[in-house]
């Protein structure tokens, strides 16, 4: 056996009742190398890694580390042998510190006294260029903090092997380069790492060889440096993909929403949007671009009544069908009564916008129960909606009365935007539409919104990705610090100048 | 009011306080790793007539009781029975999954069954109602320290003229206080009830921890019943439940306390002078207080005041969750089971 085999999964099976989460795996992870698992939603790349961090246990199949049989049943047993995972809903507690965290679960070795764990914790840090502070409330952190806080944890408990989930989902680009800088440094220092990620240009970036899973099979292995995207897409989808959104001028446009001096203060008086103006027409994507908490969400949530604008601003509704409407004031239910069709994709899907333990019919019943008549439920027609989204959308679910919750993450996105699109609006708006979907998922989700810029709906896509927001917009409105520092025609405007709009504000705004 | 009020109502307050802080202390320590278990009034019943009986058969087999003997069984009874009745909890918990309201609920109404079962077959045995009594193992759990209880004038008769138990449980909420927060073991426990799927994958097991939180902690609460019987009652029993009646104090006492136990050392107390307000509020206030509410009846008024705990605890909920600090609030997965391969 080769000495630098970190881990060897042989024929790896697992199942979760009825469905084949993985089916025959095999693959090695290397030392001195960072390994991507590519693969679509439900391919499993997750799953298989659980084994190895003992959250799942296969059943059948073997896995040997450092050459030898083991059994992993639990994630005690996962640190005993160098493993470390790094999940991408973190396993961190609120109300500990840092510090906490990182000894939480060991024996005590150093009395009641932290001192110890303080120094050998300092020191993981300046090894690897990490910076935290020890004491600080995970409540208090970011994000990028927070998964910091997982690496540390993990290098602590001395593992060798390091498997991260979706790391850089939720991180703006410098912290992914951060990030990528760190984990270079490990590499380098002998350990072995595993992404599992869906995004192509991280794989082509970070990665030295590339697995890639599909449907809970493993289709193959190739070093990154023989390979490219599109060999990669192919192997991760099974089919030939194009990776270009087909975007359509469209010649007829409406006035449909005029925003004027929108402003929106939060709970500490702070203005998170700040005098916004911008005209919404129909028949065109705008997207909007800004580094995360710029307003954007806040934004949104004004337009549809969610949130309470500061007096003087203004947003007026212009509909074919129904006159001219001003928004302001009114309550999200009332905008609904006027007749007006705006469809609002939350950025927290499970939170907002479905109910997790719910079907999915019961999900479309819940924005269409006060149009039947008399105080019984009328569920044929959602059923029939429901089916109408499943097969359209090809959503995977065991049945239609399934909670959603249980749905992977693609497959919870597809069914409220599918919702949201069969109300037929006349506006929608999306936020972080595709956050954690894999490249075909995404590609379906954009096709959609490209299908409802063509019925003359006017779309609103706030986006992290701005290859994507380049590509689909047709004008891009950037926000600064709840300001608009911006609006660019998507088909000219590059990267290099919406990157710069997002971080500077302009001078004399 | 006079010198002698103040101080018996400081001593009822003080007696009163003893038993939630009991049922507190427990419950605290189970709601620390998740498990909101709302059958502590049950459990407290339990634990009352479980150290009744043992006394009570213990009693009745000897001619002269040995003290000793006396608070050994009776503690032993007591605590088998609670840990038994946490250790079922568990079980359709913690194993089985079920809901913890719903469970918790049900253990009350089996707990306080099962006493008044049992309180009225000891009454029957005992030769009928208001005959029963352990006059000496009660008297041994009053017991009170020489010298200190009584050559200290006021200072003894505020301080140590109690029952030894209500310095055990003061003890032990200050130790809980400490093992929450300063040993390891403690902060794993606080892990499991604040991030279940975290703290597996940090290597803890969590379903041992549940259980001995669970089960120390009905063992503890139970002692609150035990307290309640020999020391409150004086080694007496009625089927008026007035036990589970305390024992929904103390589940309100833990969130009065936002979940650290060092604040039950002192909101026990408060709660107990709450509770008496009605007897020793002065006549004037009483009578200007009932033209207020307009209550024509002297016992419509006692209820109202009873209430004051709970209203109490209703006012330090809001306050605390308006402030939303969240070193304050409850165990985030508390009420909730944990299943590993749960997505």
């Amino acid at each position: 056996m080769d000495n630098n085999c970190a881990v060897q999964l042989k024929d790896i099976t697992k199942t979760f009742g009825a469905v084949v989460a993985n089916e025959n795996v095999s693959f090695d992870i290397r030392k001195h190398e960072v390994l991507a698992i590519l693969g679509e939603n439900g391919s499993g790349k997750t799953t298989v890694m659980n084994m190895l961090a003992g959250i799942y246990y296969p059943d059948s199949g073997e896995i040997f580390v450092n050459g030898n049989l083991v059994s992993i049943k639990d994630p005690k047993d996962a640190y005993d042998l160098g493993i470390g995972m790094i999940h991408q809903h973190y396993k961190l507690i609120d109300v500990f510190s840092a510090l906490e965290n990182i000894v939480l679960g060991l024996k005590n070795t150093d009395g009641n006294d932290l001192e110890s764990a303080r120094k050998r914790v300092n020191e993981i840090c300046s090894r690897y260029g990490f910076d935290i502070d020890p004491d600080m409330k995970v409540y208090d952190m970011t994000v990028s903090q927070k998964q910091t806080l997982e690496i540390i944890k993990v290098l602590y408990r001395g593992a060798e092997i390091l498997i991260l989930d979706e790391p850089t989902a939720v991180l703006t680009p410098q912290e992914t380069s951060r990030l990528f800088n760190v984990l270079r440094n490990m590499r380098d220092d002998g350990k072995a790492i595993v992404i599992i990620t869906h995004k192509l240009n991280e794989v082509m970036e970070i990665s030295d060889r590339v697995t890639i899973l599909r449907k809970g099979q493993y289709i193959g292995t190739v070093n990154t440096s023989e390979t490219n995207p599109q060999q990669l897409t192919e192997m991760m989808v099974g089919e030939k993909i194009t990776l270009d959104i087909n975007r359509d001028f469209i010649e007829e446009k409406h006035l449909r929403l005029e925003v004027k001096n929108l402003t929106v203060k939060n709970i500490e008086g702070k203005k998170v949007v700040d005098d916004v103006t911008f005209n919404l027409y129909s028949g065109e994507v705008l997207g909007i671009a800004g580094i995360s908490g710029s307003g954007q969400k806040e934004l949104l949530e004004a337009i549809m009544g969610l949130q309470k604008p500061e007096p003087g601003s203004s947003v007026v509704y212009y509909s074919t069908a129904h006159g001219v409407h001003e928004l302001v004031g009114l309550s999200t239910k009332e905008i609904i009564s006027h007749g007006l069709h705006l469809a609002f994709v939350p950025e927290d899907r499970l939170g907002m916008g479905l109910v997790g333990n719910m079907g999915m019919t019961d999900n479309v019943l819940l924005k269409r129960y006060r149009k039947g008549k008399g105080p019984l439920l009328h569920r044929q027609q959602p059923m029939q909606t429901a089916i109408k989204i499943k097969d359209e959308l090809d959503v995977k679910t065991p049945s239609l009365d399934y909670p959603v919750r249980k749905l992977s993450g693609g497959n919870v996105q597809k069914v409220l935007v599918g919702r949201e699109i069969n109300n037929k609006p006349t506006v929608l708006m999306t936020a972080y539409a595709v956050r954690g979907l894999d490249i075909n998922t995404s590609y379906a989700i954009y096709n959609l919104l490209n299908e409802q810029k063509k019925r003359g709906v006017a779309v609103v896509y706030v986006g992290e990705d701005l290859d994507v927001l380049l590509a689909l917009s047709d004008r891009i409105l950037v926000l600064c610090n709840g300001k608009v520092n911006g609006i660019l025609d998507g088909r000219t405007a590059n990267k290099e100048e919406v990157g710069l709009l997002m971080t500077h504000l302009k001078e004399g705004e | 009011m006079t010198l002698d009020m103040i101080i018996a109502w400081i001593t009822a307050a003080v007696t009163f306080g003893t038993v939630i802080m009991f049922g507190c202390v427990g419950e605290t320590l189970n709601e620390k790793a998740g498990g909101l278990n709302l059958g502590t009034p049950g459990v407290m019943m339990l634990g009352g007539i479980a150290s009744l009986a043992g006394a009570f058969f213990y009693e009745k087999s000897v001619a002269v009781p040995n003290p000793i003997l006396c608070v050994l069984i009776s503690l032993i009874s007591c605590l088998v029975a609670t840990a038994l009745a946490g250790l079922l909890y568990g079980f359709l918990t913690i194993t089985l999954r079920a809901n913890q309201n719903v469970t918790g609920l049900t253990l009350t109404m089996f707990g306080t069954g099962i006493a008044n079962f049992f309180g009225g077959s000891l009454v029957k045995l005992s030769g009928g109602v208001g005959q029963i009594s352990v006059a000496a193992t009660s008297k041994a759990f009053k017991a009170t320290m020489p010298i200190l209880s009584t050559k200290l004038g006021i200072v003894s008769q505020l301080l140590f003229k109690y029952g030894w138990l209500t310095y055990v449980i003061l003890a032990l909420a200050f130790a809980m206080q400490y093992f929450f927060n300063k040993t390891r073991t403690g902060l794993n426990l606080r892990s499991v009830g604040e991030n279940p799927a975290t703290a597996d994958a940090a290597g803890i097991n969590v379903t041992l921890y549940k259980y001995m939180a669970c089960t120390i902690g009905s063992a503890i609460a139970g002692l609150g019943g035990l307290y309640y019987v020999m020391d409150y009652v004086k080694g007496t029993w009625s089927n008026d439940s007035g036990i589970e009646a305390l024992g929904w104090l103390a589940v309100a006492l833990v969130i009065f306390t936002s979940w650290k136990p060092k604040n039950a050392t002192w909101g026990a107390y408060l709660f107990g002078f709450c509770y008496w307000i009605y007897l020793y509020i002065p006549a004037g206030i009483n009578s200007m207080l009932m033209k207020l509410f307009k209550v024509t009846r002297t016992t419509y008024m006692q209820n109202l005041y009873k209430m004051i705990p709970y209203i109490v605890t209703i006012i330090v909920l809001v306050l605390v969750s308006s402030r939303n600090k969240r070193d304050n609030q409850a165990p985030q997965s508390l009420g909730t089971s944990y299943f590993r391969e749960e997505r």
